[in-house]
């Protein structure tokens, strides 16, 4: 790890001043930083460090849904009550997430800024190609060991996948990212790779994300995530949904369902199509497959990561089918 | 560049230490290289082995993704902090259980497993398997380490 300059600073708008300066980058969690500084894929000439910034890890409810401070730490909002109760797909795709160590120091705004953990990304010296590291450079991955990487939302330039559980949740329910006064959807602060995959969030230089609003609803508070992995904790998802319904006074027709994917794509993955196909329908194990099945529709597929295109519609289904039985749908 | 170092105070074990460091020194090489607490282990050094895991504030963390700058002003455990006297509970159970081979993840093991006793996840094998699953055992000693973490968890019910 190369070394760099270390302020440590003292409020939002002190850090934001610092982040003008060139290289500067803010340390939060640092589990992502760190760890990218020690592969060299992060090079950082000055280190901001906001942990020590306080009133920024609020957890605060209201009337239409809460807002969450972007140094919250991830197992903080995972065991959070209120969480718990109105937003259960967040705090599962949260314990789900990493480790006990990883997810007591990494924060809400921290993780939503994690890189892919694309090996060939990670490697500069063992693969010089990356258009996300060095753009125009090539795409060491397409034509290598790709099990783990996406079929939906790749480009020619990259087929890296979006390693979240959180963000997938937030794209189901609707949140919007905060960076000071501006506030964008969570579906559109995540960026398609297309030609630019060096561009993965739609967040300006200098700007900072201060908190995540997710707007509360009868499918959020209804919901699950489900994370499917090759092995049973301590691990990215080989294909993973947060699902949320809301069943009409019949307990059978579909009013509302959210359906969000992780593991198989380029960015967060809202499934629009299967939503689409369940809305109004009465819920039915055949409807269900019938729907999960639209999820993979225009999946490219690279060498070893078929098997995602087999597996996500059974998530889908099995996620909705859980909710089913826990009585909460 | 290489010459920028900064002083630091770290608590340690109840102790307060003054070092000087370049910005880029992880907590985990500030303790074994600076401070002289070999007790916690670098394993992967890059916050997937969890060999080493120390607290902070009395919650556990990763010392290998922590730069040493950033927890000034924090109150540091280590391993050797543990029982200085006599053994902690959780070292004496994995002792009787014979929770390790090689011994080279047990501290870290060890600090994970007082933070998940004490976080109340440790209620069920199933509980303590998924919340101590940052702690990487290549001897395969997890059964056992599942026993000892169980052991202590009951005697404090």
């Amino acid at each position: 790890m190369r070394n760099f300059t270390y302020l440590r600073v003292g409020s939002v708008e002190e850090a934001r001043r610092a982040l003008g300066q060139a290289g500067a980058t803010l340390l939060a969690g640092g589990t992502t930083l760190l760890d990218l500084a020690k592969c060299g894929v992060a090079e950082p000439e000055t280190v901001v460090d906001i942990t020590h910034l306080s009133g920024l890890d609020a957890i605060v409810f209201d009337a239409t849904g809460v807002t969450i401070g972007a140094l919250a730490k991830m197992s903080t909002v995972a065991a959070d009550r209120g969480i718990r109760e109105q937003f259960p797909a967040i705090s599962e795709s949260l314990w789900q997430a990493a480790s006990a160590q990883l997810r007591n120091m990494a924060t809400i705004g921290g993780n939503l800024m994690q890189r892919t953990r694309c090996p060939y990304f990670r490697d500069p010296v063992a693969f010089p190609a990356c258009n996300k590291r060095a753009p125009g450079s090539g795409c060491a991955a397409i034509g290598g060991a790709t099990r783990h990487h996406a079929v939906l939302g790749t480009s020619e330039a990259c087929i890296a996948t979006n390693p979240g559980d959180l963000a997938v949740a937030l794209v189901a329910f609707g949140a919007e990212i905060l960076l000071g006064e501006r506030r964008i959807a969570a579906d559109d602060f995540f960026l398609l790779p297309g030609s630019t995959p060096q561009r993965e969030h739609a967040i300006a230089p200098g700007e900072i994300i201060t908190a995540i609003r997710i707007p509360a609803s009868a499918a959020a508070r209804r919901s699950t995530y489900l994370k499917v992995r090759d092995r049973q904790s301590y691990e990215f998802a080989a294909a993973s949904a947060a699902v949320g319904l809301a069943l009409e006074a019949d307990g059978r027709t579909i009013r509302d369902i959210r359906v969000a994917l992780g593991g198989i794509a380029t960015k967060p993955w809202r499934a629009h199509a299967v939503e689409a196909a369940l809305k109004g329908q009465k819920l039915s194990r055949e409807a269900i497959d019938h729907a999960a099945r639209l999820a993979t529709e225009g999946a490219v597929i690279h060498g070893d990561n078929r098997y995602k295109t087999c597996l996500t519609p059974r998530v889908i289904a099995r996620a909705i089918i859980n909710l089913k039985l826990r009585g909460i749908a | 560049m290489t010459d920028r170092t900064i002083p630091l105070r770290l608590e340690i074990n109840g102790r307060s230490h003054a070092l000087e460091v370049e910005p880029r020194v992880t907590l985990l090489d500030a303790l074994r290289e600076q401070a002289g607490l070999t007790g916690t282990k670098k394993g992967c050094d890059q916050g997937q082995c969890g060999a080493c895991t120390v607290h902070v504030n009395g919650v556990r963390v990763l010392a290998c993704l922590t730069l040493a700058a950033q927890v000034e002003g924090r109150s540091i455990t280590t391993i050797e902090g543990l029982g200085e006297s006599e053994l902690h509970p959780v070292q004496a159970a994995f002792l009787e259980q014979d929770a390790f081979q090689c011994g080279y993840c047990t501290p870290g093991q060890i600090m994970s497993a007082v933070a998940c006793i004490r976080e109340g996840h440790a209620g069920s094998d199933d509980e303590i398997r998924e919340y101590m699953s940052g702690n990487l055992c290549r001897c395969g000693a997890y059964p056992n380490i599942v026993a000892a973490v169980r052991q202590v968890a009951e005697a404090m019910r």
